[in-house]
């Protein structure tokens, strides 16, 4: 059998202003009709430009220099190589989105807003079938009815921005697909995704490959998801291959140190108690200092007045109708409920991992904590060495005091940093706001946390813009340590990031708490991160706390069936652990009306919290009854 | 979507109101009012005053009422249509302006039209062209003509139409037909003599038009949209004007309302120079001589203008962008 798409000794330039950027080079590798491959790496290491030039639409400087792309549809009259192709002749044109099709990782702004589904859906199928205007919308809503549109015919008029992030991915891969190609390119397809999405779109994308007897070309840098899809696995480290072959050997058996690296970098459930993530590039954080120096220290006998912060019924509600003149007669009860009656206590010197999916409240309520929104009811208590304080009862200088209590990590390392300050004036802000220390101090203490956060105190003159990910997210930290927390929210801080980088950040927030005795409270949607990082651990669905228990507890023992579905749909970087991809529900997990009893909460269930002894407690109106070991 | 026309035309209705108040209040604030105007400029001639005149005129026209008074005087009168009495013309407001209002509005919107006629090519070829020859060549060319006062745009083109073709290009149609009833022959007239103005006035706001376009643009093109459209096969002349261009074009058309006044105000200059028969030149008269009621009638129109285009430009884009349309008071 000839292969469908074979690559020979790739290589790619990218010629810039500031020099020649050799991309790729010399990559082979190939797919089988009906195979999945999976092109795995780190951001930067090439894959994405390997896609855009088997879809011959790389960017402008970059240049194909060697190699070649052969590409053999059945469907197509003789062997092609893409590489000999003018991107844009009619010719490569119709092999792209005709045989060879491709997703993107974000499915925001993959589409265009000012367009409907229907119609960007369509338009793909109306170029390269010549089908009528009116076929074309049979087809399409066929294909989304196929990729699991709960209304198709609706749908094909409604625009992007009014679905859900499942739902745009769902169009993209309908749009993908509608030419049914013999090739898809997935490029990072569920990295934007919660998990339980996350695995709803793998299985699609598996259901539909085997549907339409299609090759499947996966780019990701998430060894789970590999484990869970691939059958051929291809690692790429710097434009170049390190390793490649059959899925199963390759994770039994990883020969490249990079390989290996890669995987014990990432956060897996079962990890023995103390085992330590090993970054691929490990930073040292050296100091400290004078952070332990100015650092008050706790009276005995403070923590016996309460823990280091306790929340009780915090509820928030968001108005979701306008609020202009005309349009004052608002339905009563309206709006959304963004966090229900949400209680819980952070001990002094503990993690707390708080997980839940996009959109169930965390953030809302990591904001509400710092006086950033204000709930419509409930208290926050904070242990302030003894002194009991009313968080949302301060007022001016009080509330500034306050401030120096508690600090924020951001998820975005992009946008939380201000492109027009050097990291010195980010790093110093915080210090200048609060009045601390003179000139020459700030500027030491400035310098001993960068060395805390592993950067080099040579770079405090740069701007953000010349930091990676990473380095940005350390910078980040700095900034948040600088006015000595006691408690630090960190929200999503690693989610942006790679997962070499993801264990560097993780390790460096676990040692800092160490080092400096801080409390966090740190927020997420990957079960695997919380795992690694939190001592106890609060699962959150649609604005309530479901489930809390110790982190090794909730693992063994998970009650509440949203936890187990959390749990369930965490792809394991272990080809014989695959996902059980049948048994997830569509969507349905996430549905406080359709848990089972004692957990159902609607219109006539409000359960409350029922405690299962060692600090498990969980949501339901009765204590469940089958208490099974589900790990 | 009607429920969001009734609202936006309620609120034009306070928004022209308060316009309206300021506009007289500022008119009033100069100490002093047209009479007094009047006289010192009869006194330094020497001309005695008749005092039983000034009295009366005083008396007609409620220039002895309290200010507020006088305000709803005129806005009760602007209502009905009757906009005042022009000192400085004897005549009433509606007579003096005449033709001039409409000319306005002609030589407006032809500029508009020549902005955009000219600004969008030339801003779609800069933007898909960044860095060539071309684009540099025209950036170019377009920072002169934001650099170029109009006024003296307006005096080069004037002294050379007149040495190369000899011809005065001044005013906006044949002396012939000046005060003449609307015939063909003038309507052609006007169309002959206003590309000069056209081209004077459209100038600078075509220069920034291709800037802010081609600015758009880039940042759109690089959008990851874009690549889903090319990754589906689409000609690349299809991609750019179904999916970036749609979304580059949002803040034009929501500048409509910023044109317009612009425009007009920009003009008043070029119109002296030009000696065009528009209100801008009038305006400028009748703030100097305090002729109150002309004046607020034209500030009045100028608001009505702003108030109008930015209506129209909002309309324009909640049919343009769903985004507009369907997310008002839809979320948060």
């Amino acid at each position: 059998m000839t292969d469908l798409l074979n690559v020979r000794d790739l290589h790619i330039e990218f010629r810039v202003a500031e020099g020649v950027i050799r991309a790729v080079r010399g990559i082979s590798f190939r797919v089988k009709p009906g195979g999945t491959v999976a092109l795995v790496g780190e951001s930067g290491s090439g894959k994405s430009v390997v896609a855009q030039a088997i879809m011959g639409i790389l960017p402008r400087p970059a240049h194909i220099t060697r190699g070649e792309i052969l590409f053999a549809d059945p469907r197509l009259p003789k062997t092609i190589d893409i590489t000999k192709l003018n991107p844009e002749s009619g010719k490569m044109r119709a092999i792209r989105g005709g045989n060879i099709s491709i997703i993107f990782q974000e499915p925001m702004t993959s589409l265009s807003p000012l367009h409907t589904v229907g119609d960007q859906v369509g338009e793909a199928v109306i170029l390269h079938r010549g089908v009528s205007k009116a076929e074309a919308r049979g087809l399409t809503s066929e294909m989304l009815r196929l990729v699991g549109f709960p209304e198709p015919v609706r749908a094909l008029d409604t625009y992007p921005f009014e679905l859900s992030g499942g739902l745009r991915q769902r169009a993209m891969i309908a749009m993908a697909l509608i030419c049914r190609p013999s090739l898809l390119i997935a490029d990072e397809p569920t990295t934007a995704l919660d998990v339980t999405i996350q695995a709803q779109i793998l299985k699609l994308i598996r259901d539909l490959q085997g549907e339409l007897g299609m090759a499947v070309l996966m780019i990701t840098h998430d060894l789970g998801v590999v484990a869970n899809v691939a059958e051929e696995v291809v690692v790429m480290y710097r434009g170049e291959v390190m390793e490649s072959g059959e899925m199963r050997d390759i994770f039994a058996d990883p020969r490249h140190p990079y390989l290996k690296a890669l995987l014990r970098a990432v956060p897996r459930f079962h990890m023995e108690p103390g085992e330590r993530l090993v970054p691929i590039r490990e930073i040292k954080s050296a100091g400290g200092k004078m952070l332990e120096a100015t650092k008050e220290p706790w009276p005995a006998g403070a923590d016996a007045a309460g823990p280091l912060l306790s929340v009780t019924g915090i509820t928030k509600r968001f108005d979701t109708s306008g609020t202009g003149w005309f349009n004052r007669n608002r339905s009563s009860g309206g709006g959304v409920l963004a966090v229900d009656d949400v209680s819980f206590e952070i001990k002094r010197g503990e993690c707390v991992g708080l997980v839940g999916e996009s959109g169930c409240g965390k953030t809302t309520l990591s904001k509400i904590l710092m006086r950033a929104l204000r709930p419509d009811t409930g208290t926050v208590l904070y242990n302030d060495r003894g002194k009991i304080v009313d968080v949302l009862g301060l007022e001016n200088d009080d509330l500034v005091a306050f401030r120096r209590k508690l600090q924020f990590i951001f998820q975005d390392p992009f946008g939380s940093l201000n492109p027009r300050m050097t990291v010195f004036d980010i790093v110093s802000e915080p210090l200048v706001i609060h009045g601390i220390g003179d000139e020459e101090h700030r500027r030491q203490l400035v310098k001993e946390l960068m060395s805390l956060v592993g950067l080099d105190v040579r770079y405090l003159k740069r701007y953000p813009h010349s930091f990676s990910g990473g380095q940005r997210q350390r910078i980040g930290i700095a900034r948040a340590l600088a006015l000595r927390p006691d408690l630090l929210i960190c929200d999503e801080p690693v989610s942006a990031l790679d997962v070499s980088i993801q264990a560097q950040i993780l390790n460096l927030l676990k040692d800092l708490k160490e080092k400096l005795g801080l409390t966090y409270l740190f927020i997420s949607h990957n079960l695997a991160v919380v795992d690694y990082i939190a001592d106890r651990i609060m699962v959150m669905c649609k604005g309530r706390i479901v489930e809390v228990a110790p982190r090794a507890a909730l693992f063994r023992n998970p009650v509440h069936p949203y936890t187990r579905a959390l749990l369930s749909a965490v792809p394991d970087p272990d080809p014989d652990s695959r996902l059980d991809l049948a048994l997830l529900g569509e969507g349905r997990a996430s549905d406080p009306r359709s848990w089972p009893e004692p957990f159902t909460i609607d219109g006539d269930n409000h359960p409350g919290m029922i405690d299962l002894g060692d600090g498990h407690l969980v949501r339901a109106t009765a204590r469940p009854a089958l208490l099974e070991m589900a790990s | 979507m009607l429920g969001f026309l009734v609202r936006r035309i309620m609120v034009m209705i306070p928004t022209l109101l308060a316009i309206s108040a300021i506009t007289f209040v500022i008119i009033q604030l100069p100490p002093g009012d047209y009479l007094t105007t009047l006289v010192t400029e009869l006194e330094s001639r020497g001309e005695a005053i008749d005092q039983s005149r000034l009295q009366f005129l005083r008396e007609t026209y409620g220039l002895d009422k309290p200010m507020i008074e006088q305000y709803f005087v005129w806005l009760g009168g602007m209502l009905t249509g009757d906009y005042g009495y022009s000192f400085e013309y004897n005549r009433p407001v509606a007579d003096v302006v005449g033709d001039r209002m409409l000319l306005t509005i002609i030589v407006s919107f032809a500029t508009i039209v020549f902005i955009w006629v000219v600004s969008f090519p030339i801003g779609i070829y800069s933007a898909t062209h960044q860095y060539s020859l071309g684009d540099y060549g025209l950036t170019f060319l377009g920072f002169l003509g934001l650099a170029t006062p109009n006024f003296l745009l307006a005096l080069v083109l004037l002294y050379f139409a007149n040495v190369t073709f000899g011809t005065s290009i001044g005013g906006l149609m044949d002396s012939a037909y000046i005060d003449a009833p609307w015939s063909m022959g003038k309507f052609l007239s006007v169309l002959e003599h206003l590309w000069i103005p056209v081209i004077v006035i459209g100038t600078s706001g075509t220069a920034g038009m291709i800037r802010r376009l081609r600015a758009n643009l880039l940042d759109e093109l690089h959008k990851q949209y874009v690549v889903t459209a090319r990754a589906k096969g689409l000609s690349p002349g299809k991609v750019l004007w179904k999916y970036p261009l749609r979304m580059a074009i949002n803040p034009f058309i929501a500048d409509i309302g910023n044109l317009l006044p612009q425009i007009v105000s920009g003009a008043a200059v070029v119109s002296i120079v030009l000696s065009l028969p528009t209100t801008g030149p009038m305006l400028l008269d009748a703030l100097r001589s305090q002729d109150m009621y002309l004046a607020g009638s034209f500030l009045m129109f100028l608001a009505l203008l702003t108030v109008v285009g930015v209506f129209l430009s909002d309309l324009a884009l909640a049919a343009l962008d769903p985004r507009i349309r369907l997310e008002g008071g839809a979320t948060r």
